[in-house]
């Protein structure tokens, strides 16, 4: 009994951290129509981002609460402006041209990120091709000088590992007759809580909640009625990318190893999650997400440990061979 | 006698193919016949993907995972059936006759994957099926990772050296007339109309998912065909050679050539080979490379080079007419 | 092609519903070879509506439809399209990048059962479909004075063009039964008078049952044998073009119930027209 309690907190635990990435899935389908396959990277991204402000900060010799919300601002200001910069440059030149020609940009973005983190970093490389070039008689511009000694010495960080330092002590509690709670999950919990029922809010009770939902429904009609409509996508995919920012901050407190490709299966998962739940749709993410956190870990704890990527996979074709729209979702009827 | 002419012109290509490639065969050194190995299969891969992207107009971006159900169902063939001498042939041809088997064999496994995944997916549109498809290639490089009869993650070595530039050659050959055959038939117009539209093609009396699931298919096959005659020449086959980026790497080059234009696939595919293989002394920044060159196309030119035109159409009338036996 | 006479298509107590909208309801229609019919009303009335159920686009919410005897309910529309019907789309539905003469050549194809292989081979039962294909697609293009256009890309064909190729497409499916969805959409007085001479001729030339949804009252009264009216997914007037025109149902569906308001409500802005 206790096992099976263990595994429901700690579902509900990798559940949420899905929940949050999914809903940026959801909502960039539901404004744009488009599978936005870069989010998982910005999620990784954003945990590097928050790795290099915490690194700056000093963080791991001297943690101070105030150093630690400022690692969290720093990595959500971060994701939100590459969120925007990447809708803005890679997806919005596209809104008019066949889906397949954006999908297929997002693998590009989504890949630029991977193996671009995975560099070596330009600081140390800016070296050696600073001798190069002077050997063809060029000289390194001043502004692009400037631009990587502005970036910290380490970027791109290369394939190898980094260790988030610890935001705050861990506390481990043992309740209910040997169910393991840290701090660290309660903490997860709520504020990842806290931030999808926000998200909630604006969605579904704010004026720009419903010009969003207005943009998903018809994006020409909206525009006609006043709606700004590169506006309200552009807020749609920043406020995405800052869930995604929790969403790894969040991990890398319990989880601390962080890698150029941390995104790809959380990512791909988030987005069967925003799948299960119905894809456009706000709260079937969040459903999908602990549905599915749930369900990789019951199988992993049941069944086959090696499979548990493997549930996602199966969740996601079972899903759009039975119910394509989702468990939220609305059935859509093509007009002929 | 006419039948004879008939079946001539039929087999005509492959008989002409066949010297030609023997040549060069004999006239390349070992790595440029590694290239030139290379640049076949990726031409084969492209060629075959655009039966179900260019002409029938659909999102398959899984097409590395029936590879490697070529791949690993010839490996599985050859390795089997090494020390056989069959039909009591010299060693030499019945090495051959093995590896023909072999890649019969990958193939018709291929099919049966092509089908397996096609039937359920193809009833699905757009961006679904572009993840329906990433998902069943995923799904059948895990398998492999897991099943201890297939080496799981490090795989079959030690695989006979069997493909060269003759059999990678014909290979090209076979794609290329396949792909072109079905174009200029009823059939292929059948699957252009499906592309084109759907709804429309459905009403005209065409079973769009029964074409649908043939291009699938037929597709499917002939990956498996690279997948076969890429592992005897490497003489290995692991799963990470079939991961999704080399799934994207085939999008690339069939978007790159033109969706729908064979010529372009074949343009493309030989491109994107070269600069890979130029790009493995910069080998961190070749998947960089790689990756912005694929979004500067996207956003620049996703018509591709051909857009949806072959160097045939170039030709004057009366060539055509006597190539394929009746107008296009 | 079916004797004179013979019923071909028939519809009974049909609905469509849209989750809560019912679109089409109690839709009755029997049409027999020769029989040219108008179907009419207002925009969003169901007529539409009432094609895609008789051609297995969407399958019936209730009732029947059968073709020459045949149920075909919850088939797929190329099913119902190798029974015989055949139809054209509100919106043009041509396949664009492709010429006329294919997309008239794929409607031929209809029901050929002959798969890959065959065309791989170049086998000669396949250049013999080829050839018989050809001269067909031939042959319906110029029933539908289509023929300068053969090698034209279809989306490069002007607006009336477009029509008749479509019409010409779904000929090539060789039907009993034609559906045209507006055919004269678009088009000024004279091309529609000449497209309807055109679909008379058709009609008696490949003995067809003629089911007709059209805007034009005018256009529509001259030319068919039967009128049906909806209104709402209902049939609220059905017979001889007379009768209808002066059915009050009718002309209360198209125009109102005749109190019109011809001053605009107190504080509207002054001087509007």
């Amino acid at each position: 009994m206790t096992e099976f309690l263990q595994h429901l907190v700690n579902g509900v635990s990798l559940g949420t951290i899905y929940a949050l990435i999914a809903l940026g899935y959801t909502m960039v389908y539901g404004v744009l129509k488009l599978i936005n396959f870069a989010h998982g990277d910005v999620y990784m991204a954003a945990a590097y981002a928050g790795f290099y402000i915490a690194t700056a900060l000093d963080v791991r010799t001297h943690p101070t609460a105030g150093k630690a919300v400022a690692v969290f601002v720093g990595s959500m200001v971060f994701a939100g402006a590459l969120g925007w910069a990447i809708e803005r440059f890679a997806y919005r030149p596209l809104r008019n041209r066949a889906r397949l020609t954006a999908l297929i940009t997002a693998i590009g973005v989504s890949f630029l990120l991977e193996y671009g983190f995975q560099l070596p970093s330009f600081q140390a490389q800016g070296r050696t091709f600073e001798e190069m070039l002077r050997g063809w008689g060029w000289t390194v511009p001043g502004w692009l000088d400037a631009l990587v000694s502005f970036l910290p010495a380490s970027f791109p960080p290369g394939p190898t590992p980094r260790f988030f330092p610890e935001p705050f002590v861990r506390v481990d509690w043992t309740v209910l007759g040997g169910v393991h709670v840290s701090n660290y999950d309660v903490v997860s919990f709520l504020v990842a809580v806290a931030f999808m029922l926000g998200l909630q809010w604006i969605v579904f009770r704010t004026r720009f909640g419903m010009a969003m939902r207005a943009v998903s429904f018809d994006p020409k009609v909206a525009g006609l009625m006043g709606i700004p409509v590169n506006r309200v996508i552009a807020t749609t995919f920043v406020l995405g990318s800052v869930l995604a920012a929790v969403a790894a901050l969040l991990v890398a407190g319990s989880r601390p190893r962080i890698d150029p490709i941390m995104g790809l299966m959380p990512g791909l998962k988030a987005f069967v999650a925003a799948v299960f739940g119905g894809i456009g749709n706000v709260p079937g993410a969040m459903l999908g997400g602990i549905v599915l956190g749930l369900a990789e870990e019951m199988v992993a704890g049941y069944a086959l440990s090696s499979f548990r990527d493997g549930i996602a996979f199966a969740i996601l074709i079972l899903m759009l061979l039975v119910r394509p729209e989702g468990l939220l979702g609305r059935v859509t009827v093509e007009k002929v | 006698m006419r039948r004879a002419r008939l079946v001539l012109r039929s087999v005509a290509p492959f008989l002409i193919a066949l010297p030609v490639l023997w040549l060069a065969q004999g006239a390349s050194p070992p790595d440029v016949s590694i290239v030139l190995v290379a640049i076949a299969v990726n031409v084969i891969l492209a060629v075959s993907l655009n039966v179900v992207n260019g002409f029938t107009g659909q999102f398959s971006i899984g097409h590395a995972a029936f590879m490697a159900v070529g791949a690993y169902t010839a490996a599985l063939v050859t390795t089997g059936m090494q020390d056989l001498q069959l039909l009591g042939l010299p060693e030499g041809s019945s090495d051959a006759l093995v590896f023909f088997l072999a890649l019969l064999a990958g193939m018709a496994a291929a099919s049966v994957a092509g089908l397996l995944v096609g039937i359920p997916s193809l009833r699905l549109r757009g961006d679904y099926l572009a993840i329906v498809t990433l998902g069943f290639g995923e799904i059948i490089r895990v398998v492999i990772e897991n099943t201890k009869a297939l080496g799981q993650a490090t795989g079959i070595s030690g695989l006979p050296p069997y493909t060269n530039v003759v059999w990678a050659g014909m290979g090209v050959v076979a794609t290329v007339v396949m792909a072109r055959r079905l174009l200029l038939s009823t059939q292929g117009r059948a699957l252009l109309a499906i592309r084109e539209d759907e709804v429309a093609a459905e009403a005209m009396g065409v079973d769009t998912v029964g074409w649908k699931v043939r291009a699938f298919v037929i597709s499917a096959a002939f990956a498996g065909l690279a997948g076969g005659l890429l592992v005897h020449k490497i003489q290995l086959v692991t799963p990470r050679m079939f991961t999704f980026v080399k799934s994207m790497e085939v999008v690339v080059m069939v978007v790159l050539g033109g969706m729908g234009s064979i010529t372009g696939s074949i343009v493309a595919a030989t491109l994107l080979t070269v600069v890979l293989e130029w790009l493995r002394g910069v080998d961190q920044y070749r998947m960089v490379i790689f990756s912005l060159l694929l979004i500067v196309l996207m956003l620049t030119r996703p018509s591709g080079l051909f857009g949806t035109r072959e160097i045939w159409d170039a030709l004057p009338r009366w060539l055509r007419r006597r190539v394929d036996g009746g107008t296009p | 092609m079916s004797a004179t006479g013979e019923t071909v298509l028939e519809a009974r107590r049909v609905a469509m519903k849209f989750g809560g909208l019912t679109a089409l309801s109690d839709f009755d229609l029997t049409l027999r070879t020769g029989e040219l019919v108008g179907l009419i009303g207002p925009n969003g009335a169901g007529k539409t509506t009432a094609f895609n159920a008789l051609t297995g686009v969407y399958p019936p919410s209730q009732g029947e439809v059968r073709v020459a005897g045949q149920r075909v309910n919850g088939m797929r529309p190329h099913q119902i399209c190798e029974l015989g019907v055949a139809r054209t789309f509100q919106n043009v539905r041509l396949f664009r990048e492709l010429s006329a003469f294919d997309n008239v050549r794929i409607a031929c194809h209809a029901g050929s059962k002959s798969g890959f292989t065959s065309a791989w081979l170049l086998t000669p039962r396949h250049d013999a479909e080829e050839e018989r294909i050809r001269q067909r697609a031939g042959e319906f293009l110029a029933v539908m004075e289509l023929g300068h256009r053969k090698h034209e890309v279809a989306r490069n064909l002007p607006y009336g063009e477009q029509r008749r190729l479509e019409i010409a497409r779904a000929l090539a499916t060789g039907p009993r039964v034609l559906c045209l969805d507006e055919p004269g959409a678009g088009m000024n007085a004279s091309e529609k008078v000449a497209l309807l001479a055109l679909i008379r001729r058709i009609r008696d030339q490949f003995s067809l049952a003629i089911l007709v949804i059209e805007h034009d009252m005018r256009l529509v009264m001259g030319v068919s044998e039967r009128v049906m009216v909806l209104d709402h997914g209902v049939t609220i007037a059905h017979g001889r073009p007379e009768e209808v025109r002066r059915d009050p149902k009718v002309i209360e569906a198209y125009l109102g119930d005749g109190k019109l308001k011809l001053r605009p409500p107190r504080g509207a802005e002054g001087g509007a027209a």
